[in-house]
């Protein structure tokens, strides 16, 4: 039974209905209180959370969200049912950290992850084509690095607390979101009370369709970034399958629920500021392709038991603090007394892209074993 | 004489990467050494995609895919 599901999951089949189940429940989630355009998004949740543990101040986007740590226990409980849990660390973590600091200044640049980037796309927000094909390109450059022998190491097998402590801090999350602990005056656990943080869905949903997701993308290997890296790389269109799944049916089920409007400038918590969309994503792009992931799939990884995957996420989730704290995060379009306000980068923003850019160039660089 | 190649603890696409360098070079048969299901499943699409025949043994903890014309 268990062998025939595996070979179920790891076909074309399988990682197309993990595509759609989530191009379903993502819309949904947004339909029941998520943000606009945001059913999903890995970086925009681990910014909230971040926001939420006071790692940053910005009021509107603080929320424990109940998706991310559904993400990694869905994982987990695939893992132990299938046997594939496994606690592994070492493959050069500092790195990886900073890479996820670097994934989510770009990120944040856009204001969403590839996740959200399919979800904005499948909303009518067209800023998401300058997303997508920066992501691309950040991919693409991944790519030569990784032609030309890039690799962060070996992963060691080791201790299996390494492997639970991701799975455990999301527990301690989930604790923190049901207590709603203050821990001084004005001080966290936060819940944003207007903007993007105060909207979500109900928590056991959010937790559920997490789970769900969690547990297909395990048994899947679903992965953004590995989809369009897989074509540039060697024209393999397994991957991306999956992720095309996602698109077209989320795109159908915004179309029945009413969720798409066309259209660049005024998107919502989007901006049409069109190159640093490109950039930041091109950015992020690139450090998910050193780092071996896209955002989810760190997720998933870090849920398998993977220590180095749980680095990348904790690598996010402050990078987050920094975005907001340093002024760095992409500002919306606004339409201010009828006129539109494209929002964007401060120029700190803009800085931080492009010495995020170098900075994962010269990871590339110089983390190569010559054959 | 088989050629391995020592993909374990890499993580994706590093073990692809290698056999499909191992394959360019042309001397089968070839064995690749992975420790994880994703990597063997990835190792195992490439090549069967590329037209060579796969074997696979479990190892323990670990898979050896042997690929052949």
């Amino acid at each position: 039974m268990r062998e025939r599901l595996t070979r179920f999951f790891a076909s074309r089949w399988g990682i197309i209905l993990a595509g759609a189940v989530i191009g379903i429940l993502a819309p949904l989630l947004q339909f029941l209180g998520n943000p606009p355009n945001m059913g999903i998004c890995v970086a925009c949740f681990e910014r909230d959370i971040a926001g939420a543990l006071g790692l940053h101040r910005a009021a509107v986007v603080q929320y424990i969200r109940p998706e991310i740590i559904g993400f990694v226990w869905g994982s987990t409980i695939a893992a132990l049912l299938f046997r594939e849990f496994k606690a592994r660390a070492g493959s050069a973590p500092i790195v990886r950290y900073f890479l996820g600091m670097f994934a989510m200044i770009g990120a944040l640049a856009f204001l969403g992850c590839p996740w959200r980037a399919l979800l904005r796309l499948a909303g009518g927000d067209l800023n998401a084509i300058l997303g997508l094909a920066g992501l691309a390109v950040g991919i693409s450059i991944g790519v030569l690095f990784l032609k030309s022998g890039y690799s962060l190491g070996r992963t060691a097998r080791t201790h299996m607390a390494v492997g639970w402590i991701t799975p455990i801090f999301m527990g301690l999350l989930f604790l923190l979101l049901l207590l709603r602990p203050q821990f001084s005056k004005d001080g966290p656990i936060f819940f944003s009370t207007s903007g993007p943080g105060s909207l979500h869905a109900p928590l056991i949903i959010s937790l559920v369709f997490g789970l769900l997701i969690g547990f297909l993308a395990q048994r899947t290997r679903f992965c953004t970034m590995g989809a369009l890296r897989d074509v540039i790389l060697m024209k393999d269109t397994h991957l991306i399958s999956g992720v095309g799944a996602l698109l077209v049916v989320a795109f159908i089920v915004n179309l029945i629920l009413g969720q798409v409007r066309f259209g660049f400038a005024g998107q919502p918590i989007a901006h049409s500021s069109h190159l640093w969309n490109f950039l930041g994503m091109a950015l992020a792009g690139l450090a998910f392709a050193l780092a071996g992931g896209c955002p989810g799939r760190q997720l998933f990884l870090a849920g398998e038991g993977d220590g180095d995957a749980g680095l990348f996420v904790l690598g996010m989730i402050t990078g987050a603090g920094f975005s907001h704290n340093f002024s760095l995060a992409g500002k919306p379009d606004a339409v201010v007394e009828g006129a539109l306000q494209v929002g964007g980068l401060t120029t700190f923003g803009m800085v931080a892209v492009l010495f995020g850019l170098v900075a994962c160039l010269v990871i590339g660089f110089t983390m190569r074993e010559r054959a | 004489m088989a050629k391995t190649v020592d993909a374990r603890g890499l993580s994706c696409p590093q073990p692809v990467i290698l056999a499909r360098k191992a394959i360019a070079e042309g001397e089968f048969p070839i064995e690749v050494l992975v420790d994880t299901v994703t990597s063997r499943e990835n190792v195992r699409r490439m090549a069967e995609k590329a037209g060579y025949k796969v074997r696979v043994e479990e190892m323990g903890e670990e898979f050896k895919l042997i690929l052949n014309r």
